[in-house]
């Protein structure tokens, strides 16, 4: 390993704030129970959600696939115990908008029987391509356990792209959050042994470790786990200072590197690579022990929770099983939040389950929730921009935002902004900035769907018009043609009816020439007879020259 | 005298060349105006405006026959887009057009009532409706405009107004003074 005198860049602006996680980093993790009902959501990842492939009855066993990847960018859920499928209904989930989600209901029989595993674990992966390890880490249903949830199997792939450096996130820089930290000095060899499979995967030059100084025992027992390693020349550890959003991806590469990833474009743009330590071990789990994501680490923290600590939690179980476990005094919650208390979200409805994208279940005791406080006027201080670690302007950002000028906000790169929440922190007018950017960004999106929306009524109102002109056409000259053809004097020698009567007519005629009989009456007429038939032929030719014209 | 003429004509004759050539080479389709003020409008082809569709209407505003207050469903929004892009003053909405919805709406068809009469399909101007004689009609809830054009025609009224379903994928992060939402 080579020693750790990396240079190390400092990102713009930023935070020092109290940590407050040591209170939840004296036990080891601990093993949550198997709950009574497991909630496994269809989405708990960024893409396409999931489709179910059971039905309400069929009992399922521990690691057996519930619900299949839905494309490329999807990924499988697992039963993560074993039980029957009660309900695939809508259950609330952890979700700012507090809306419900197509879920998978599972109620366990506390057996955890465990399904026949899909594959085996190997110790030697290297003799599988890049697809196919790819394809097991999709079947696996990792995504990024850091919080984002982005499936892994798509930030495996080159795309054509040089990957110089893969970068393992250790920072965990968000106050109360300490789950990386406890899987860092419990599974640091997993670790070690994800990042390695991770590397093939993407044929990376180098690796790092990017990890906060005040890890010390993480950091510790990651060294050792490189050094016991049998190739450790190309892992380099290093830790940066504590500066709150130190484990921003942007930030973290940034820190390492001295690289800054293009405004709209990834990381890979730049050569670089970056997944969580939780991730590499999920990917460790997943290649060498063939077992899919059914668990991950999740800090339960707070002055709501008594004793503060991190569990092993079983994806699907209610948030309320695990403050039981805690003896969590009910009366006393204040406010649950799904992750930190800078960029986490609160939550109404404790019934929602733990999925693959939560880290902590912060609980905050009802005396120590703050009332809201009115914002005041914004007096430009600057403090804002100070802070901000993607280097905008929320001042000129909030500008915009309150005054819904969505043109313009996008011009001081709106999107950029990592909502971290530094800047609400430091605004001497209690302006709720980063809740301004995140209500921008959703109704920028939700203008350009309603604008993809409206080019698609237009295409196809246009289509109609096309067509109902096209029928119209069609129609007429179906009409005219039928019109013609009744107008055109039938062939006689078509119709039956016709030729019957002509053949009878000449039949007559045959036999009148035949016996040489003649009517008697046309001959030997007087003067007057004839007169009389001549009048007669006239009239019937006049008759038939008008059927005729009519 | 004579070269004078010569000259002018033969003037003429290159700038009459250039020009029929720029004619067809450069040869505007439609009226551009009319596209610009077309991509304004929300596209519903409600004919609350009295126009047959918003096309016809972008066309009767860009010819001076229509007012740009007369689309409801477009609401303030569009009104204001339309006097920034023709340079007119903003005007409330005329309220002889309809009033705007307080949200977006789409329709639904109850299956269980609908007798298969094609009547809603002949009124859909977006071919949002599914079904032929005799058959069960539903409405593709994706294409559906919320014109409620539909609605009249129903002989049975089986079809109802009901506002588009919020998801986690189209969720809007409410405005921070209207939420009062606290702040960590």
């Amino acid at each position: 390993m080579k020693t750790a005198s990396h240079k190390v860049f400092n990102f713009h602006g930023g935070l020092l704030l109290d940590e407050h996680k040591s209170i939840s980093t004296s036990k080891q993790i601990e093993q949550a129970p198997i709950p009574a009902m497991l909630v496994l959501p269809l989405s708990q990842h960024i893409g396409v959600a999931a489709k179910p492939c059971v039905a309400i009855g069929d009992n399922v066993l521990k690691g057996q696939l519930i619900a299949k990847a839905d494309g490329r960018v999807s990924v499988p859920v697992h039963a993560s115990s074993s039980g029957k499928v009660v309900a695939i209904e809508k259950r609330h989930v952890p979700h700012p908008s507090q809306l419900k989600s197509e879920c998978i209901v599972i109620e366990t029989d506390g057996r955890d029987s465990p399904v026949e595993a899909e594959y085996t674990g190997l110790t030697n992966y290297h003799s599988l391509s890049t697809d196919e390890l790819r394809q097991r880490i999709q079947d696996a249903g990792i995504v990024g356990l850091g919080g984002a949830g982005f499936p892994s199997h798509l930030k495996l792939k080159p795309n054509g792209h040089h990957v110089d450096t893969l970068i393992l996130n250790a920072a965990e820089c968000e106050p109360y959050i300490s789950c990386d930290d406890m899987l860092m000095r419990e599974q640091a060899p997993a670790i070690i042994s994800g990042l390695r499979i991770m590397q093939q995967a993407l044929h990376a030059k180098n690796c790092m470790i990017g990890i906060e100084d005040n890890k010390v025992e993480a950091f510790a027992a990651l060294q050792t786990a490189i050094d016991d390693s049998d190739d450790s020349d190309d892992i380099e550890i290093v830790r940066v200072p504590t500066r709150y959003p130190a484990g921003g991806e942007r930030q973290l590469i940034y820190s390492l590197t001295g690289k800054q990833a293009p405004s709209q474009g990834r990381p890979l743009d730049i050569g670089i690579v970056c997944h969580n330590v939780g991730t590499a071990a999920a990917v460790h789990n997943a290649i060498i022990e063939g077992k899919p994501l059914l668990s991950r680490v999740v800090t339960l923290t707070g002055s709501g929770i008594p004793q503060p600590r991190n569990m092993h939690v079983l994806l699907g179980t209610p948030i309320d099983d695990l403050l039981e476990h805690c003896r969590a005094n009910r009366d006393d919650i204040g406010r649950t939040m799904i992750g930190g208390p800078m960029m986490g979200f609160v939550i109404d409805s404790t019934t929602a389950p733990i999925t693959k994208t939560t880290n902590c279940v912060l609980v905050t005791h009802q005396r120590d929730v703050k009332k809201p406080e009115t914002a005041l006027p914004c007096i430009r201080c600057g403090e804002c921009a100070d802070v901000c670690p993607v280097n905008l302007l929320p001042q000129q950002l909030y500008w915009y935002a309150h005054s819904q000028e969505f043109d313009h906000i996008q011009d001081y790169n709106l999107f950029d902004c990592i909502e971290c929440g530094c800047c609400d922190v430091v605004c001497p007018s209690r302006i709720p900035l980063v809740q301004y950017f995140r209500f921008s960004k959703t109704t920028i999106w939700q203008q350009e769907k309603d604008t993809e929306k409206s080019n698609k009524a237009r295409q196809r109102h246009e289509l109609r018009l096309e067509r109902l002109e096209r029928e119209k056409i069609e129609k007429r000259e179906r009409h005219n043609r039928k019109k013609a053809a009744l107008k055109k004097e039938p062939d006689k020698s078509e119709d039956p009816k016709k030729a019957a009567i002509l053949a009878a007519m000449k039949r007559v005629k045959d036999k009148q020439v035949a016996t040489n009989i003649s009517p008697a009456n046309t001959e030997n007429l007087s003067a007057e007879q004839q007169r009389k038939i001549d009048e007669a032929n006239a009239r019937r030719a006049e008759q038939n020259k008008d059927k005729n014209g009519s | 005298m004579f070269i004078a003429i010569i000259t002018l004509l033969t003037i003429a004759v290159i700038f009459g060349l250039v020009l029929g050539f720029a004619a067809i080479r450069f040869k505007v389709d439609s009226d551009p105006v009319v596209d610009k003020i077309d991509a304004l409008l929300p596209q519903t082809q409600c004919g609350q405006c009295t126009y047959p569709g918003c096309r016809p209407y972008a066309e009767a505003i860009a010819n001076g026959e229509a007012e740009i207050n007369q689309c409801p469903p477009g609401g303030e929004n569009t009104i204001v887009a339309l006097a920034d892009l023709l340079g007119r003053d903003v005007l409330p909405l005329n309220p002889e057009n309809g009033e705007v919805k307080e949200a977006k709406t789409v329709v639904i068809i109850d299956e269980e009532i609908c007798i298969g009469c094609t009547l809603c399909i002949q009124a859909c101007p977006v071919d949002a409706i599914l079904g032929a004689a005799k058959q069960m009609h539903t409405v593709i809830v994706e294409n559906c405009t919320g014109c409620d054009l539909c609605i009249p025609p129903c002989p049975v009224d089986c079809i109802y107004i009901v506002p588009e379903k919020t998801s986690a994928n189209n969720w809007q992060w409410p405005h921070p003074e209207e939420s009062g939402s606290p702040v960590s």
